[in-house]
């Protein structure tokens, strides 16, 4: 089944210099653990390849049921220096929830997901 | 029991109380004052420095010697006043900038009109701008080296503009154990001023690091304003209440370094874990070590629970040994910049866009100029997500959004030339161009740096 990211987490992202952060939080506890699975770092580096231009770090927080995406290169520089609408990074958050996941029917039922309108 | 001892159970239920009330220098004027007024607070917490604001308060202070701090506190000061004198509110704050000196005795001059200035000690923080002793640091073996480029900052040496030392809690506190009831810094970290009066009115040891770092963490949470108490929150946003009276947040800390946030009754927006966890990830970097002059906090041991409506619970952190370094925030000229917008209407708004946009780099490369860098961007289509945005329907309006980048001024000023002719000798159905020719912008840019603690001495004054 097809899941958007949208319907299972929510996000807030922020700058750092010419790097944007991307902090993804599962809706639900119980969604967490798909969450942990399904957005590695090749899924995420993928995601944004057309975007950036540098690498990706990926840190988890299982307290706070988030992941944390640091995106290299996102910016134009950041800061003062961008030409970027976004050149705070503000939106990548909701960029990155344009993501959709592939659940296996059973697991997104179990689960309780909302498929893909 | 009597009135003059307290047990130790009343001690560990004591609750200390830090509002804030500025999130950044622009956001709400009103908050403060909403603050003080709203319910007990024993704090007032205003934050007004970011990365590149240093530079800004550099160059007004060239300008002006007695200028050079965030002049939006002056006001700020003027509506707490009253808290302030009469029911012993303190307020920490970074508005310092450049000049705190000078910012402390714009305070003094405002109380003094409202005849308030015997009430007020303020507490003076100094020592974090190494501008004038960058040579000298470069000279005794401090390159400042570019933290992510490992550039030594003599290629830039002669275009910068501002250095500050990012300073921690410990001369706030010394300055409220001098009786300070206002503190006055300049390039302290925003986290410092939620942490430093938790410090003082707990007595927590400099190196009770998991408390610090509670501290650290509860002033992350809240130095953004009301992006924890529902602004800017993605979660259930659509419910999210009455944001037009929106509270901004408070932390509620008791001497074990866990606390609360909330924020007064019968205020706007939402505190709950999803609001809370949203601010703690914002602007996160490796979230296993947030790195501050006082104390290396670790998010990943945040534990948050709502408790109650418009409050939540937050325990566990713990913190490791600072570092011996301090970040450095450096500000340099780094050429010039400009954006210029035109918009396009339905029919085939963004074919006519894209055409402009065509014919305007066609121009600019038959005039012989170069940029480091000229981007488009199609606001309306897909300026938020560029690539990741879906081939949709047809958009109804667009707008053209072209931004060049130069070492040469010249360069920038010729393109500012280019854009409003295209009105006339461009292709139709073309407007939005009201405010003129776009304005040409000094690049400031930012380059951060590590320097050992022992070079950095800070200094506090207490004026009254």
């Amino acid at each position: 089944m097809k899941v958007r990211l949208l319907d299972v987490a929510h996000a807030r992202s922020g700058d750092k210099g010419d790097m944007a952060n991307v902090g993804v939080i599962a809706l639900k506890p119980e969604w967490y653990p798909l969450l942990v699975e399904q957005l590695t770092l090749a899924r995420v580096k993928a995601h944004f390849a057309g975007s950036i231009t540098g690498d990706v770090q990926r840190y988890e927080l299982p307290n706070l049921k988030a992941i944390n995406f640091l995106l290299q290169g996102a910016l134009d520089g950041g800061g003062t220096m961008s030409l970027k609408m976004d050149a705070q990074g503000k939106v990548f958050s909701t960029a990155m929830l344009r993501l959709v996941l592939d659940v296996p029917d059973d697991r997104a039922r179990a689960l309780g997901l909302p498929p893909a309108p | 029991m009597s009135s003059s001892t307290v047990s130790p159970g009343a001690a560990a239920q004591r609750v200390v109380r830090v509002a804030s009330g500025q999130g950044f220098w622009g956001d709400w004027l009103d908050a403060p004052r909403r603050q003080v007024e709203g319910g007990p607070v024993d704090y007032l917490m205003l934050d007004y420095l970011a990365e590149v604001t240093m530079s800004i308060l550099q160059k007004q202070k060239e300008r002006d010697p007695q200028m050079g701090y965030a002049r939006d506190f002056i006001g700020a000061m003027e509506s707490v006043l009253p808290a302030v004198v009469e029911r012993g509110v303190k307020v920490i704050a970074n508005a310092g900038g450049v000049n705190p000196v000078a910012c402390a005795h714009a305070v003094l001059a405002v109380a003094r009109k409202a005849g308030a200035a015997g009430k007020l000690r303020i507490g003076v923080v100094t020592g974090d701008d190494l501008l004038p002793r960058i040579d000298e640091l470069i000279g005794s073996g401090h390159p400042l080296t570019h933290m992510e480029t490992g550039e030594a900052l003599s290629t830039v040496r002669d275009r910068v503009l501002s250095a500050n030392a990012y300073i921690g809690s410990t001369p706030i506190v010394e300055a409220l154990a001098r009786g300070a009831n206002v503190v006055v810094t300049g390039r302290s970290t925003d986290t410092a001023l939620t942490m430093a009066p938790l410090r003082h009115e707990f007595g927590w040891a400099a190196d009770d690091w998991d408390r610090l770092a509670a501290g650290i963490i509860a002033g992350h949470i809240i130095e953004c304003g009301a992006q924890c108490s529902g602004g800017n929150c993605l979660y259930d946003w659509r419910n999210i209440p009455d944001l037009a009276n929106i509270g901004y947040p408070i932390v509620e800390a008791r001497a074990d370094g866990t606390f609360s946030v909330t924020k007064h009754p019968g205020t706007g927006g939402r505190i709950n874990v999803p609001s809370v966890t949203e601010q703690c990830v914002y602007e996160m970097g490796d979230p296993n070590s947030y790195i501050t002059p006082d104390v290396v906090a670790d998010f990943t041991t945040i534990h948050l629970e709502d408790d109650g409506a418009d409050r939540v619970r937050v325990h566990g952190i713990k913190g490791r040994p600072a570092t011996d370094k301090l970040k450095v925030s450096i500000a340099y000229r780094a050429g010039f910049k400009a954006v210029g917008t035109l918009v396009y209407s339905w029919p085939d708004a963004l074919e006519k866009a894209q055409l402009a946009d065509r014919i305007l780099r066609e121009r600019l490369d038959n005039m012989g100029l170069r940029f480091d860098k000229l981007l488009t961007e199609f606001v309306g289509v897909s300026s938020t997500h560029g690539p990741l945005t879906p081939q949709a329907g047809e958009a109804q309006e667009v707008q053209l959004r072209v931004g060049v980048r130069a070492e040469d001024r010249k360069a920038v000023e010729r393109f500012t030339r280019e854009i409003a002719p295209l009105v006339l000798n461009g292709p139709p159905s073309v407007t939005g161009f009201a405010g003129g020719r776009p304005k040409v912008e000094e690049i400031v840019a930012y380059w951060p740096a590590l320097v050992d603690k022992t070079v950095v001495e800070t200094r506090v004054e207490v004026l009254s």
